[in-house]
């Protein structure tokens, strides 16, 4: 349900004018707010703390300047100017009135955009690698196999009741940017012996019982793919636990059931299934896809301008230090526009910003923009003979800052300044952290460093994947934080370990500055990250900073 | 041992609009907790919820939260409460600007 080829316009109109007509019911009485709440939630409207807010799907992250320009207008007429990017590649508005929703759908529905969540115990949407068809060290493009599966399981009838809901995810990198291993099932594409196939990871997740997803089969080709899935999602389908909801996810089973006994069950029910597939017809609408995915016609063009402005102009090079990765086409550039500016809060952008953004993918990015789960706007495709002019442009509306994969370039969820479910907030924290080391001078210094902060223990915010992680908690009608290390969502990646007690919110700001001071005295030098520190020395140096009254004790 | 009651309002958030109200001593809603009638009767309490609760074409959600009396009127205890009488802490918006 996810493409745009699919949602033609008058399916959208349908389906907004059926929306319609429930808000209408809802308002005059005749339908409950228990009929109506899983008709909103199905619309992508949800209940917040101060006002209603609505979820806009951005499939892939893929978005063209036409359809920003209409999230700026939505932002302007219908909410309070600006949108806020998640890390769920989706854009939520967060003080949309009832009446107006069903405009802001038709609004987006113009666009072949739409809010349609896909919701309950079915595999839900697939994501794909930000970069996906840029980046330098990309294998395959994975989105035309993310699609593929998206059409494969959406109408799957035996997967429309299953235990639990089931997240995928796919990279065609080896540097894995889609988190692949915080999802039920994780694909990353590899090539052997110039084939390419797919690993299978199972069993990852995020939120109560944090688990990192496990190979469960290193090579799968492209004719076995579905049937191989089909099995693994069956065996979890019929083995799985549906006693007690917490339990239900794959990760569980692959906690209980073991990873080698899964390994099993899912090869036999393989050997079942393959013969079922028509290969040949799968390959055949993988091919129908790709199209919908295919590369723009990069032009060829000197770079002299970019090498004389990087040479030149210091704030150009340290942005390009920062926010520029490497394409795989001759003389481009992958461009991250940070929503992190030191202060404000992590992936906000005004309508103002977002009408930039999409002019600059007009005039010089193949008319492409993504959105990443770090909350951070993507020109997938720039020539670097533009990249001055845009640094130029970008500065002017506050959208240049320097700091991609820096410690201000936090993740922060909504918290408890919008969401309904939090325990505390967690967008202030990532703003004075922000502050205090842009005050301190320290963020270059300090290098490659990622802080990844939730406001309660489903973990939007990743913190459990953060080299530092912040999870926000009420105890005992305060708010308190606490701190895991080490987390990292990438290729290697490891689940956070908690140092002890949480620091009050007072407190919590001078504990990362003290965990960051801690790592500059006893790095090796600047190029070890923090990372690579607290994987050489731990985390009891950190320990022992943050808690010194424990240590005095003990001595 | 049962918990001790402890004083509450009787909150929601407006259908329409979607901010936060309060229930008055009036039977009418409010979006100011200081006009919110405390209870300190469970019963009471109880009662004036189910109240809310045949109010669905003008709230969604209602429920009871604990306050505490103030010199102007009831105060929020939790700081969730706290927040929701005021709105956001990263922006000027919501009753913080409206009110
Ligand atoms: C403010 C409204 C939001 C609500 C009510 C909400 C609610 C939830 C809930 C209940 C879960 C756990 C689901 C489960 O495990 O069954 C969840 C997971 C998740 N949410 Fe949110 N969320 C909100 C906003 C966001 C935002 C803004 C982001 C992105 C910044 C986000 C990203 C995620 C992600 C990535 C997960 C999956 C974590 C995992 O791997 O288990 N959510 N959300
Ligand atoms: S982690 Fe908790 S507080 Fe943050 S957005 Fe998700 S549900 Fe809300």
């Amino acid at each position: 349900m996810y493409t745009y080829s699919e949602f033609d316009k008058d399916f959208l109109a349908e389906r907004n004018a059926q929306f319609r007509d429930q808000v209408e019911r809802r308002i005059d009485g005749s339908l409950t707010e228990e009929e109506f709440r899983p008709l909103r939630l199905m619309n992508g409207l949800y209940l917040q703390l101060h006002a209603y807010m609505l979820r806009v799907a951005i499939p892939y992250g893929t978005l063209n300047s036409a359809q920003m320009e209409q999230l700026a207008l939505l932002a302007d007429k219908w909410d309070k100017g600006y949108g806020h990017f998640t890390t769920r590649q989706n854009i939520q508005y967060n003080w949309p009135k009832l009446r107006d929703v069903p405009d802001m759908l038709d609004a987006l529905g113009e666009v072949g955009m739409h809010a349609i969540q896909t919701s309950g115990n079915t595999i839900r949407n697939v994501t794909a690698d930000h970069f996906a068809g840029a980046a330098a060290d990309e294998i395959a493009d994975p989105r035309p196999v993310a699609e593929l599966l998206r059409q494969w399981s959406t109408d799957h009838p035996e997967f429309q009741f299953m235990p639990r809901k089931f997240k995928i995810a796919i990279t065609g990198s080896p540097n894995d940017r889609a988190v692949t291993a915080a999802h039920d099932i994780g694909l990353r594409i590899v090539e052997k012996d110039g084939q390419i196939g797919y690993q299978v990871l199972v069993g990852g997740g995020l939120g109560r019982t944090p688990m990192i997803g496990k190979v469960l089969n290193e090579f799968v080709t492209i004719d076995d793919l579905l049937p191989y899935l089909e099995a693994t999602v069956a065996v979890w389908n019929v083995i799985g636990r549906r006693d007690n909801k917490y339990k239900a996810r794959i990760k569980i089973l692959v906690h209980e059931f073991g990873l080698e006994n899964l390994q099993d069950e899912v090869a036999k029910e393989f050997e079942l299934r393959k013969p079922l597939y028509d290969t040949d017809a799968v390959l055949g609408q993988l091919a129908a896809i790709a199209p919908d995915f295919a590369s723009p016609a990069f032009q060829t063009a000197s770079t002299a301008i970019y090498q004389t402005a990087y040479d030149t102009d210091p704030i150009f090079r340290a942005w390009a230090d920062t926010n520029l990765a490497e394409h795989r086409a001759d003389g481009y550039a992958i461009v991250t526009i940070s929503l992190k500016k030191h202060g404000e809060t992590p992936g906000d952008a005004s309508a103002d910003q977002m009408r930039l953004m999409a002019q600059l993918a007009r005039e010089f990015g193949h008319d492409e923009l993504r959105i990443s789960h770090e909350q951070n706007v993507i020109l997938p495709h720039v020539h670097k003979s533009h990249l001055k002019e845009i640094h130029e442009r970008l500065r002017g509306a506050g959208l240049a800052t320097a700091n991609v994969g820096l410690l201000s370039d936090i993740i922060a969820c909504p918290g408890m300044d919008y969401c309904a479910l939090a325990t505390a907030r967690s967008i202030p924290v990532a703003q004075e952290i922000a502050t205090r080391f842009d005050e301190l001078k320290l963020e270059h210094e300090v290098g490659e460093l990622k802080i990844k902060i939730s406001g309660c223990i489903n973990a939007c915010g990743h913190h459990h994947v953060g080299h530092i992680g912040i999870l926000g908690l009420d105890r005992a009608g305060v708010e308190n934080y606490q701190i895991t290390l080490g987390g990292d969502g990438t290729e290697d990646a490891v689940i956070g370990t908690r140092t002890g007690p949480g620091f009050s919110y007072d407190q919590i700001v001078p504990a990362i500055e003290t965990l960051i001071r801690t790592y500059l005295d006893l790095r090796e030098g600047a190029e070890e990250t923090f990372l690579a520190a607290y994987k050489r020395v731990g985390v009891d140096p950190f320990k022992a900073a943050l808690y010194p009254e424990a240590k005095s004790r003990a001595a | 041992m049962p918990r001790k009651f402890t004083p509450k309002v009787v909150t929601a958030n407006h259908l329409l609009e979607g901010d936060v109200i309060y229930l008055t001593a009036k039977g009418t809603w409010s979006r100011r907790l200081e006009d919110a009638a405390l209870y300190t009767e469970e019963a009471e309490a109880n009662e004036r919820l189910n109240f809310a609760a045949t109010q669905a074409d003008i709230l969604v959600g209602a429920y009871l939260a604990d306050a505490q009396a103030g010199p102007d009127g009831p105060e929020p205890t939790h700081f969730r409460e706290t927040f929701r009488t005021r709105g956001p802490s990263n922006y000027a918006h919501g009753k913080q600007v409206e009110l």
